[in-house]
């Protein structure tokens, strides 16, 4: 079944590219899909998880029965506005960089006294991933509009990105896939779905800065934690550890690459 | 109950305009669960809006409508300060009403 | 790259006329009486209309049915209908290639602007009817709207 799959996906991505005859019937297509994101655009769902999340977040929890409203999310303590465009960071406390997402839980666990293991270990669409995807919603949203600014200042923000920077181009699995096999080109796409060319500043702008975002085809809200698993998955790679190093680790690589770019988050997906 | 709608009403040029996000499922009653189970249908059936209490508009909505709904209309009149109420009902007799100011 | 999601995706897409189609059944009786179950379970356009009290609405280019030419996904079409008719009293939106074809219809009172936007779900590539009442007749406007399947990732 993976086989003729991959055939299949050979062959359309073959008749996708190859067919020139068909690229101005392709670019009518491309303006109508256009009309159509703008149209979702206004009245995004992701706002019900804003909504949600900002409750998450004001809300006193856990064994300690206090809010993450005191959770430094890098610009300090409490400062949620701004914080998620300058995320991943290196955090002292931890001694580590960590997302918007591993840094949530370490709040959880430091100001709540929750064990965040079972968060970690949770499936995605269960009730303590869907908390994370609304608490990653709010404080993204909080970020709308400004500009990323990721430090590789420290030697271990330095580290994450070249980690980063060798996962998008391990090329392994069933399929010999790497993360740059899809998004390591310009100009390709997969039926009307444009792949962005991640290690440009353009692709990985437009990777980094729309996420997290409402994907209307299941009507869930994904954060980058999801995306990225999705993305493994896709490669046929092991899912990789909810807020481990190597899916921090390109969240860096991205982030770091679309340095300068606007946050459009959270962001609406077909 | 169900979860808050997210309401915004803005008055420009003698028109309140209304938009509406609302957490609802919207089930077909057809979709099959990952265990293979039917999950039944359930969907916001009825919707009414109000200006300063006073009703007016109410929609009838099918299964079909998208999960987490958007609906969007204008008002004649309204000025900032002015209460709108959305109410929805849906299939299951459970109802919601979220109310927003004018800005 | 077409995988298990479009896959899902695929199946998902092309089981939700099926589960659209044998919805009728399965409606659980609503709490109150204004809702049209004859109107949102037809079959045709024909029996739609009839039960919408609107056998044979004419077309007409004061109905403005605002869409994009195409749907990235089905399952969510946003839709926009502005009448400017006289008196204009409902506007409804219609499918005709989904098996129950109505999906939302609005009561537009004096207070209204003829001028609703929702978002539907598809099926498949199909015409899309705006069908509005104005004076006591129905009016409508039609356009067809192209229903793509996604690729993987976004």
């Amino acid at each position: 079944m993976r086989r003729w799959n991959f055939a299949l996906a050979a062959v359309t991505a073959a008749s996708l590219l190859g067919a020139v005859g068909a690229f101005a019937e392709a670019d009518k297509s491309i303006e109508g899909i256009e009309k159509y994101r703008e149209a979702l655009k206004d009245g995004n769902p992701a706002e019900l998880f804003e909504a949600s999340g900002e409750e998450l977040w004001k809300k006193p929890a856990g064994p300690k029965n206090v809010s993450l409203e005191k959770c430094d999310l890098g610009l300090g303590a409490g400062v949620v506005a701004g914080a998620y465009a300058q995320l991943p960071r290196y955090f002292k406390d931890t001694d580590k960089v960590q997302d918007a997402e591993s840094r949530v839980l370490t709040c959880m666990s430091t100001l709540q006294g929750v064990d965040v293991s079972k968060y970690v270990k949770a499936k995605w669409k269960s009730p303590e991933r869907d908390d994370l995807n609304a608490i990653a919603t709010y404080i993204s949203g909080m970020s709308k509009d400004k500009p990323v600014k990721v430090s590789l200042a420290h030697p271990k923000e330095q580290a994450m990105y070249n980690l980063g920077k060798r996962m998008f181009y391990y090329q392994g699995g069933p399929h010999d896939f790497s993360c740059s096999t899809c998004h390591g080109q310009e100009g390709v796409r997969i039926r009307l779905q444009e792949l962005p060319n991640i290690p440009t500043p353009k692709g990985a702008a437009s990777g980094w800065t729309s996420w997290p975002a409402y994907r209307v085809s299941s009507g869930q809200m994904w954060g980058m934690q999801w995306r990225l698993a999705d993305c493994f998955r896709q490669q046929r790679f092991p899912e990789p550890i909810y807020g481990s190093d190597v899916t921090i680790a390109l969240s860096m690589f991205m982030a770091a690459t679309a340095n300068g770019a606007i946050m459009a988050t959270p962001g609406i997906k077909r | 109950m169900g979860h808050p709608m997210k309401i915004r009403a803005a008055s420009k040029g003698g028109v309140t305009e209304v938009k509406v996000l609302m957490n609802h499922e919207m089930e077909t009653g057809f979709r099959k669960d990952s265990s293979g189970n039917v999950v039944p249908a359930w969907f916001i059936a009825e919707v009414v809006a109000k200006l300063n209490g006073k009703e007016v508009m109410t929609a009838q909505w099918g299964p079909s409508v998208s999960k987490n709904p958007y609906l969007a209309f204008k008002i004649k009149g309204g000025k900032a300060g002015d209460k709108v109420a959305i109410t929805w009902t849906d299939s299951k007799g459970d109802t919601r009403t979220d109310e927003a100011t004018v800005s | 790259m077409l995988n298990q999601t479009s896959r899902r995706q695929l199946l998902k897409n092309g089981g939700l006329l099926g589960l659209i189609a044998t919805f009728g059944a399965a409606i659980p009786r609503l709490a109150y009486a204004a809702w049209n179950k004859a109107a949102f379970e037809g079959k045709t356009l024909p029996d739609t209309y009839k039960a919408m009290g609107a056998d044979g609405p004419k077309e007409s280019g004061e109905v403005q049915l605002i869409a994009s030419d195409i749907a990235e996904n089905g399952a969510v079409v946003p839709l926009q209908c502005v009448s400017k008719l006289p008196n204009t009293t409902q506007i409804a939106f219609l499918v005709e290639k989904n098996p129950n074809m109505l999906a939302a219809s609005f009561d537009i009172g004096p207070d209204m602007v003829a001028d609703v936007t929702t978002r539907i779900k598809m099926g498949q590539t199909s015409n899309v009817i705006a069908l509005v009442k104005a004076d006591g007749k129905f009016y409508t406007a039609t356009k067809e709207i192209k229903v793509t399947l996604g690729g993987c990732g976004g």
